[in-house]
């Protein structure tokens, strides 16, 4: 079983987690052509590599970012969301 | 005729204890901690089972688990292998898999069909005609199953533990052993696991007759057994390998989950049986196996006997054979050179004649194929792999010993992901690359000579220390010298085959020869055509001579072939290892006592137990489902609700929040008042629903969904987080009750039990009171789920069974009588109200429900705004509508997501159907073209049968309403 380290919390396992979907950024809703917003909401990118994810630790109810190498299954880091610079 | 030794140092049995047992209904003797092998092979048996597919006597091939040779039941346990499981006192066993006894099998003529029987008959053989596989099915069944299972088996619920670690030894063999020395001289807290039920692997039988080896082990042992952050587990295996050094450790009482830092996997090797006519004979056994039953269990393992080689292992073999009293006849070597010279002049010297470039053609059983009754030996080309066989001279003996080479024992490194090479100078496969944190040490590593085995154990004990960023010593550890421990090709052909590969699937020689013939060339294929490796050994004995074969007849480089992964468990785990305690949890609510003592029958929703009706005796569900509706309809019902979902925001920014986070506009409600409120996600699908009530400027409470209600409260945590606004948000599902009672005597119900005026005119529709009820502080909601008049009313958990008591007493004169939620739903279906989840799916968007009342595009950001602005544009492709069946329908009954069928059309389905007494018919929901949309159309369900139903589409509500009564 995976580890996670949440931010909070420290090492986990994976089963206390809840995936939350790839950190994507959501384009201006107002600016943005309907085919561009079809886009953010629908396709996602399935090519292995390292993406940005949302995981949620369930008993803290804290949610933060992992960088997760999807082809090795490694995350890289964790931190809280808005908080990447300080780390 | 017993086979027993002499007592030995470092025997595995205690002599001191002897103990009964049967085996075929015949009675033994044993010493404690015998194996049904070792002490059947003791006694002078031979034949202790019998193979898979043509039912040939088997006796000892690996003694080491890695053959099913002797596969036992003992009634109870279905399948225990005899070469490795101690007896207990008294116990009776009978091999699985005969047809009347190991002796006389009465399927034992199956063996002499067997030409009859090419690999893929099966497959082949049964498919046509149809109407006849099933009998052939019921004779294939019957003949294809090992052991029985015994349905009264008993409940045994084993232990679970988990252990952390920084160093996990897969292996305590000379290897592991000192990787866990060096490690833990260093510091480092260090777990060794070890299948076998003592320590040392081949320190503890491979001594080429020599005591020395026996002192030496017992040095170790005593230094590991000195060593405190040394944690030593014999008589465990390592099952598999998970994700960051999740190791489960499996033994006979359960499960050690070990979550390691950093793993050595020192597992060593499984020997490889040469491949030669009659090679399955009881009597002809590994090189390995014999050094076992000399060494551990003081057994001899024949009386006199050929040792067969390819490699210098052969020679050691021979040395403790003739330790052990074996006469020994002779060394069959299939290299013409290249041998070790002082293993082979010690052999020599002891007087035994050793036969270079030759091979065992055959061997030639005894009646009845329990025994080896001669040996045929001839010269052998190592190049072609052909025998002269007009040069054979034939050797009469009662046992073979063969060793001919290794498989490394690399199932958990290749389940880590570990990159393998093949190395000629060993001519095995060996750990290419390796995964962080994991190593590999001695023989799976390639390193087969003693010393650089010790060497390579400290070698990767520095390695870890590295990987753990500690103090490490660099260890050299020397390539190979000599010849390599495994034979590139050790298979001699036959034409009358009986040459086994897998001994557990009973394939020969030529069955891989006709299966690549069949096209079935790649390893993946062959594996799958011919089983190879698919018994219960799972190739431990026969993946590595399968590679080599399909190599051969492809003439391709056997790193070219690749290998197949072996996938957890390492061993065949019983099914009660693995079952968990049944521990399921539970959310129940404060009133659930009560329920049970109300006979409810219970329905989980979410992670809650809900009453889903209340039984009554001599009444269908169906009725009693009728009952409570009628109940709520004529008189009050009362229903928990206290799985809702439940939270409370307060800040300055909490009804920016609701703005955005629903459809509706928050921003305007008025304190006190409640509003619907639609939950769509970024596509504009709607997930959920609820009602958000105001109870102040910045303090708001909303009730969910409950099956919903956890990842309600995860998103509304998300946003909260992305829109950095000042809420506070708080989950109070389970720290809340909630009573609803509902139905036109709901109010003067309600009014006994609180001083607040709930008279329509102080009280409307859709507001919410803060007030006391019963005397405890609470809420009260004017809703209209299941009835225009209902009062909801919430209070702490723990005031909520005082409440409903009171409730109870209040309503006893007014027939208030509690509802579950089949009732529920049934009464919502009559309102026309309809259910998220359930009336809708993955795809739904509010202007399909009817929900664009709900919707508020003018207001700023919303989630899901965005999409349905581009929906909008679009042309509606379904509609859900109310709809009613004909007063006289007594046809069949049509079902939920029964089909909506226009012009051989699939327009749409139905999502709910029920029976209403209230409206005396059949009353639903259903998607429906647009078209036929409005209140008159009739359109076409095709219930389960294919009967067409005509459906009216009708305006919700399905009940004529109380009017706030």
């Amino acid at each position: 079983m995976k580890l996670i380290n949440c931010p909070i919390n420290g090492v986990r396992p994976v089963s206390e987690f809840v995936f939350g979907g790839e950190l994507r950024e959501m384009p201006d809703p107002d600016q943005c052509s309907d085919a561009d917003w079809a886009t953010y909401v629908h396709h996602r990118n399935g090519a292995p590599g390292l993406k940005k994810e949302w995981w949620y630790h369930a008993p803290s109810g804290t949610w933060f970012i992992a960088e997760r190498n999807t082809m090795t299954e490694e995350i890289v880091r964790t931190y809280l969301f808005g908080q990447e610079e300080e780390k | 005729m017993s086979m027993r030794l002499p007592r030995s140092t470092g025997e595995w049995i205690n002599r001191d204890k002897v103990i009964k047992f049967s085996f075929e209904g015949k009675d033994y003797t044993a010493f404690e901690g015998d194996t049904v092998s070792s002490a059947l092979w003791a006694a002078g048996e031979r034949a202790l089972g019998r193979s898979f597919k043509y039912h040939r006597p088997r006796g000892v091939l690996s003694f080491a688990n890695h053959d099913v040779n002797v596969m036992l039941t003992d009634g109870l346990d279905t399948n225990i292998r005899g070469d490795v499981v101690t007896i207990r006192d008294g116990q009776k066993f009978v091999a699985v898999n005969t047809d009347g006894g190991v002796r006389n099998d009465k399927n034992k003529y199956i063996d002499s069909i067997s030409p009859l029987l090419p690999v893929g008959f099966y497959y082949k053989a049964f498919h046509t005609p149809r109407r006849m596989f099933p009998f052939w099915e019921n004779i294939i069944r019957k003949a294809a199953g090992l052991g029985i299972v015994n349905f009264n088996f008993p409940r045994v619920t084993k232990r679970k533990l988990n252990r952390h670690c920084d160093l996990l030894v897969i292996g305590a063999g000379p290897a592991g052993l000192s990787a866990a020395l060096v490690a833990a001289e260093a510091g480092l807290d260090v777990v060794v696991v070890d299948e076998n039920q003592y320590a040392g692997g081949s320190l503890s039988y491979d001594r080429a007759g020599s005591g020395e080896l026996a002192t030496k082990l017992a040095d170790l042992l005593s230094m590991v057994n000195r060593t405190p952050n040394i944690k030593l587990y014999t008589g465990a295996y390592a099952a598999g390998y998970y994700t960051d050094h999740l190791v489960p450790i499996v033994r006979a009482d359960g499960i050690t989950k070990v979550r390691a830092k950093s793993v050595i996997v020192a597992s060593g090797a499984f020997e490889q049986p040469p491949v030669f006519r009659n090679n399955d004979l009881p009597g002809v056994m590994l090189g390995s196996a014999a050094q076992r039953m000399i060494h551990r269990y003081s057994t001899k393992p024949f009386d006199k006997g050929l040792v067969v080689t390819a490699n210098d292992h052969g020679y050691r073999v021979a040395l403790d054979l003739i330790e052990a009293g074996v006469k020994v006849l002779a060394v069959v070597d299939l290299r013409a050179s290249g041998q070790n010279a002082d293993l082979m002049s010690n052999v020599v010297r002891k007087g035994i004649a050793v036969h270079t470039g030759q091979c065992v053609y055959e061997a030639v059983p005894t009646e009845g194929k329990f025994g080896v009754k001669e040996a045929v030996v001839c010269p052998f080309d190592e190049a072609t792999a052909t025998v002269d066989t007009s040069k054979a001279v034939t050797i009469p003996c009662d046992g073979i010993a063969m060793s001919a080479g290794w498989a490394p024992a690399a199932a958990l490194l290749y389940q880590a992901g570990t990159a393998m090479r093949y190395d000629y100078t060993v001519q095995q496969f060996v750990p290419a690359k390796l995964p962080a944190g994991v190593f590999a040490a001695g023989k799976v590593n390639g390193v087969f000579d003693l010393a650089q085995r010790v060497h390579d154990g400290a070698r990767a004990a520095n390695d870890v220390l590295r990987y753990l960023g500690k103090p490490a010593a660099d260890v050299v550890v020397s390539e190979h010298a000599g010849a390599a421990p495994s034979h590139p090709y050790p298979v001699v052909p036959h034409p009358k085959a009986k040459n086994f590969v897998d001994f557990d699937e009973d394939l020969q020689l030529k069955d891989f020869i006709n299966g690549a013939k069949e096209g079935f060339d790649n390893i993946e294929l062959m594996k799958r055509f011919t089983t190879v490796g698919m018994g219960p050994s799972q190739g431990k004995h026969s993946n590595m001579n399968a590679i080599r074969i399909l190599a051969r007849i492809r003439g391709l480089p056997v790193e070219k072939i690749g290998t197949t992964t072996a996938r957890p468990f390492f061993h065949p785990t019983p099914i009660g290892h693995l079952a968990g305690r049944g521990l399921h949890p539970h959310r129940l609510t404060p009133m659930h006592a009560w329920h049970e003592e109300a006979g409810a029958e219970f329905v989980e929703v979410g992670p809650w137990m809900r009453a889903a009706y209340y039984k009554k005796p001599g009444l269908s569900k169906a009725e009693i489902v009728q009952e409570e509706a009628l109940a709520v309809r004529h008189a009050a019902g009362i229903i928990d609700g206290g799985s809702l979902g439940k939270f409370e925001l307060q800040g300055p920014d909490a009804s920016e929040f609701l703005n955005r986070f629903y459809t509706g506009i928050f921003s305007s409600q008025k304190i006190g008042e409640t509003r619907y409120a639609l939950m769509l996600d970024e596509a504009g699908v709607v997930v959920d629903d609820g009602v958000v009530s105001r109870l102040g400027l910045e303090s708001f409470y909303v009730t969910v969904s409950t099956s919903n209600a956890a990842a309600v409260y995860r998103e509304m945590q998300r946003c909260l987080q992305t829109w950095k606004l000042n809420v506070g948000l708080t989950n109070v599902t389970g720290a809340v009750g909630l009573i609803n009672v509902a139905g036109p005597k709901a109010r003067q119900i309600v009014a006994k039990t609180t001083s607040l005026d709930i008279s329509d005119k102080a009280f409307p529709f859709g507001e919410i009171r803060e007030t006391e009820v019963a005397g405890v502080p609470a809420r009260i909601i004017r809703v209209g789920f299941v009835s225009d008049l209902a009062f909801e009313i919430h209070m702490a958990a723990g005031y909520a069974r005082h409440v409903w008591d009171a409730l109870l007493a209040a309503g006893k004169d007014e027939g208030l009588r509690p509802f579950g939620t089949d009732a529920q739903r049934l009464l919502r279906l009559e309102m026309g109200n309809h259910l998220v989840g359930h009336d809708t799916d993955g795809l739904t968007n509010p202007f399909e429900i009817g929900a664009e009342w709900a919707i508020k595009m003018a207001k700023g950001f919303f989630v899901g705004q965005r999409s349905l602005k581009i929906i909008a544009k679009r042309p509606l492709k379904k509609r859900l509508v109310p709809f009613v069946l004909d007063e006289s329908y007594k046809g069949q009954m049509p079902q939920e997501c029964n089909l909506v069928i226009e012009d051989g059309q699939i327009k749409g389905r139905t999502t709910s159907v029920s029976y209403s007494k209230s409206a005396g018919r059949v009353i639903g929901f259903a998607y429906v073209d647009p078209n036929q949309a409005s209140p008159g159309s009739r359109f076409n369900i095709r219930t389960d049968s294919g009967v067409m139903v005509k459906a009216t589409v009708v305006k919700a509500p399905f009940v004529s309403l109380q009017q706030g009564a």
